[in-house]
């Protein structure tokens, strides 16, 4: 993606064409993932789908959008890396929400 | 401890300020670009204790959840199509997130004419996009929908969609404002002054990231 010469520090010009391919990628994204729902897709597979979309659609946001693409990598690591201990916070209130489940499960049910 | 450098020599508060200030720099960006950055990845943590909060109490409900599909449908013609008003509202955002890019693009050139347009335009779409989330939040609240019941299913629904969607409308709302505090500064030609239209690409990383949230809402809120 990123053939263009380094740019001069912290200034971001790139040509035109290169926004307009990721708009229009971004709406095809968008279209897809409403696309999903639309059809009914359920299931594994609609799970999967919405994932894809979304996670392309954030990275070309962040990489093109964003300019993250062209930034050094001590601003890529200090950006992106702490958000990273976020999917520990995910996976203990996964496990939580599973165990609050089952606890009300017997309680309540009996 | 006999061979300090003459900052360790100076009494504590003077030593955090000389480090502080000390002419050093880790990123080489326009520090408001580093320090948005920052805010960013604050922000980042917020919308996903949010979302974090909302997947924990949709797990652990004994209710069904409401279907997002038929809740956020709109009946058109006759006929009830799925989820319509937030495909919209998400083709509106994107729209504007490319009004901004292209903004920031002409920003660079020193177009100021089209700098300024573009960034009415995205601000414009930035309040269609409020102007919907109003009428959709109406429509909920008309249909019963409050932060601890709705008709349809687990009441936890309410009160996760009003502190999500609020949330983020609150950054759309307060990002449209920014958008045109800065293009009256472009149309009045400071940037040209200062010489640089760096600032325009700051507000452009503010504006992408409220997109960017949207992205997470729309695939986990309304999709899932």
């Amino acid at each position: 993606m990123t053939q263009t010469a380094q740019p001069a520090e912290g200034h971001q010009q790139h040509p035109l064409t290169v926004y307009l391919w990721i708009w229009l990628l971004l709406f095809v994204l968008s279209a897809f993932s409403y696309m999903v729902d639309y059809f009914h897709v359920q299931g594994m597979l609609r799970w999967t789908l919405i994932i894809v979309f979304m996670l392309l659609k954030a990275g070309l946001i962040v990489a093109i959008f964003m300019h993250m693409a062209w930034e050094r990598l001590a601003l890529k690591f200090t950006i992106l890396l702490p958000p990273l201990c976020l999917l520990v916070l995910i996976g203990f209130m996964a496990i939580e929400g599973d165990y609050t489940f089952l606890t009300r499960g017997a309680a309540f049910v009996r | 401890m006999a061979h300090h450098d003459h900052a360790a020599a100076l009494p504590p508060l003077k030593q955090v300020a000389a480090d502080y200030a000390a002419d050093k720099q880790a990123f080489p960006v326009p520090w408001g670009k580093a320090m948005m950055w920052i805010f960013l990845v604050s922000d980042t943590f917020i919308f996903t204790c949010f979302l974090t909060g909302y997947m924990n109490v949709r797990i652990s409900t004994m209710d069904s959840w409401p279907n997002p599909s038929q809740v956020f449908g709109l009946h058109l013609f006759g006929t009830e199509v799925p989820l319509l008003l937030i495909a919209i509202m998400t083709f509106v955002l994107i729209t504007s997130s490319g009004t901004m890019a292209l903004a920031v693009n002409y920003g660079y050139r020193k177009d100021r004419r089209n700098t300024v347009l573009l960034l009415c335009a995205t601000a414009a779409l930035g309040a269609m996009f409020v102007g919907m989330q109003a009428f959709e939040w109406t429509k909920l609240i008309m249909e019963g929908v409050r932060p601890w019941e709705n008709p349809w299913g687990a009441p936890q629904f309410g009160s996760a969609f009003f502190m999500i969607t609020g949330f983020h409308g609150c950054h759309v709302t307060g990002g449209v404002i920014y958008l045109l505090v800065t293009a009256r500064r472009v149309a009045s030609g400071f940037y040209d002054r200062k010489g640089t239209y760096e600032t325009v690409e700051v507000a452009g990383l503010y504006w992408h990231f409220v997109d960017l949230v949207w992205v997470f809402i729309f695939a986990f809120f309304y999709l899932w």
